[in-house]
């Protein structure tokens, strides 16, 4: 599948990767430079491969409260919630952002991979509540502006009011003559902004946003930096931190489920029992070059004990670091751990999450 | 995408230059930018012996680690300590200054010359 702003890509000389039956530019020029624009100026993003999906009706709220571990319910209208879609069983089938837009309608955007679970859950688990889901993805693009200039880029192009607009919120707002949802979240560590807006739309406001941008250091940026970015962030990625055989506790995400909250959910029951994870994610910091990466063994001492879910040489900090699960005794910082490292053992010491912080 | 005519090269994407018996071995413009910002190489050390075809260092980009192969048998001569240092010549320069290591060797096998190598590189 492609894109509204395939096309786009193709023209700025992208790279492209398959991501999740996606063709998705997986850099422009170079993911080192991307990475760092989007740390010391801002970098721009094509997202449209997400889901959106939306609830309107007066047993929105309920529905969601019901479907999701988080309580939806709570969230002020213009505000957005991190949340997570769960099976009965308390395993994760999604990670997602669900943003509150009016007293009874929500939008949920939903991992690429996982958007027509989330669609067809969402349709079933709403069932017999006065709630309609509407899935949006199709018509939807969405793009992202990350980086400390985001707001600096944004400013004149709209009248909307960006200084209160807060963190995790968002408003519908014009922008350069496009009506859409501004919403100030994203995964990168970054402050930024995120814009969904119908996709015929897409090109014309990317060429927009990339022209204004420019005299403030914004490049297009690719999904290996946003994978990088993302990681330095502490942030889990849906397949590699997550999945259905973990449930959120296993992440350290405990805090977005709400057992306390009013009505039964999906997942309930399991998650009450779940007691302590038997594995938990930590943060693991390497030195010289070699990263640990995906699926790599986690040794403490001559004895396998975890397994590394992603890492890279951290382009910000210049060291190796990674996210892995290891039993809950080798979770303290400090604790001395090594990785295989395609047959070399190599050492590396447990870190406090994120390894970056704005 | 520029080929150099003056050297030969590998399947796996490896260029090598033989100037009186010693073969200086980089990578292809094609592999550097497949493989995306290069940020770590692992060579041979000088002294040891490589064998053609055979497994002889790492290069690893932000995302993905390759295999170098021995594109001669021969002994190590030098490697590149300006590569080492800085990898990413291997991606702003990978004809020049970021070539890999250079072996004595007696003999270079059957390699691609400029212009079977553009072919491959176009049959994607």
């Amino acid at each position: 599948m492609k894109t509204p702003l395939h096309d786009v890509h193709a023209e700025l000389g992208a790279s492209f990767t398959d991501f999740a039956g996606w063709q998705m530019p997986v850099r422009y020029t170079s993911e080192l430079a991307e990475h760092r624009a989007v740390r010391e100026a801002a970098g721009l993003f094509d997202l449209s491969h997400m889901g959106e999906i939306e609830l309107t009706g007066p047993g929105a709220a309920a529905a969601l409260d019901h479907a999701f571990v988080g309580r939806l319910s709570a969230v002020t209208p213009g505000r957005a919630r991190y949340t997570m879609l769960c099976a009965p069983d308390g395993g994760v089938l999604d990670d997602l952002v669900v943003y509150r837009l009016a007293e009874e309608r929500y939008l949920v955007v939903a991992n690429a991979g996982n958007a027509a679970v989330v669609s067809r859950e969402l349709t079933a688990r709403a069932e017999g509540f006065e709630a309609e889901v509407t899935d949006r993805s199709a018509e939807t693009a969405l793009i992202a502006v990350q980086g400390p200039n985001a707001a600096a880029i944004l400013g004149p192009l709209t009248d909307a009011d960006l200084t209160g607009l807060k963190y995790y919120a968002s408003m519908p707002a014009t922008v350069s003559g496009h009506e859409l949802l501004l919403a100030r979240t994203g995964y990168t560590g970054e402050d930024g902004f995120e814009l969904f807006l119908p996709a015929a739309e897409a090109p014309a406001l990317w060429r927009k946003l990339a022209a204004a941008g420019r005299e403030h250091g914004l490049l297009p940026a690719g999904l290996a930096c946003r994978d990088t970015l993302r990681l330095e962030a502490g942030m889990p990625l849906y397949g590699n931190e997550l999945g259905p055989e973990l449930t959120p506790f296993h992440a350290n995400l405990g805090r977005v489920v709400k057992l306390d909250k009013p009505g039964d959910f999906v997942g309930k029951v399991a998650l009450e029992r779940a007691g302590d994870p038997d594995r938990v994610l930590v943060g693991l910091k390497g030195s010289g070059r070699r990263a640990p990466r995906h699926g790599y063994r986690v040794l403490h001492g001559d004895d396998a004990v975890g397994e590394v879910t992603s890492g890279a040489l951290s382009p910000t900090l210049g060291y190796p670091i990674a996210m892995a699960y290891v039993p809950p005794a080798l979770r303290e910082p400090g604790t001395a751990l090594s990785v295989d490292i395609r047959g070399r053992v190599e050492p590396v010491e447990v870190v406090a999450l994120p390894f970056y912080q704005r | 995408m520029h080929i150099p005519a003056d050297r030969s090269y590998t399947k796996e994407h490896e260029w090598i230059r033989l100037d009186d018996g010693v073969a200086t071995v980089g990578i292809t413009a094609f592999a550097a930018e497949a493989l995306g910002d290069v940020v770590f190489v692992q060579l041979p050390a000088v002294g040891e012996s490589v064998t053609a075809g055979e497994v002889c260092g790492e290069i690893e980009s932000t995302k993905s680690v390759s295999e170098l192969f021995a594109p001669a048998t021969g002994e190590v001569v030098e490697v590149n300590e300006a590569t080492v240092e800085s990898p990413e010549l291997v991606n702003s320069d990978p004809y020049e200054s970021g070539w890999l290591f250079r072996v004595r060797t007696d003999s270079v096998p059957e390699l691609l010359d400029d212009a079977a190598y553009a072919a491959l590189t176009q049959e994607g």
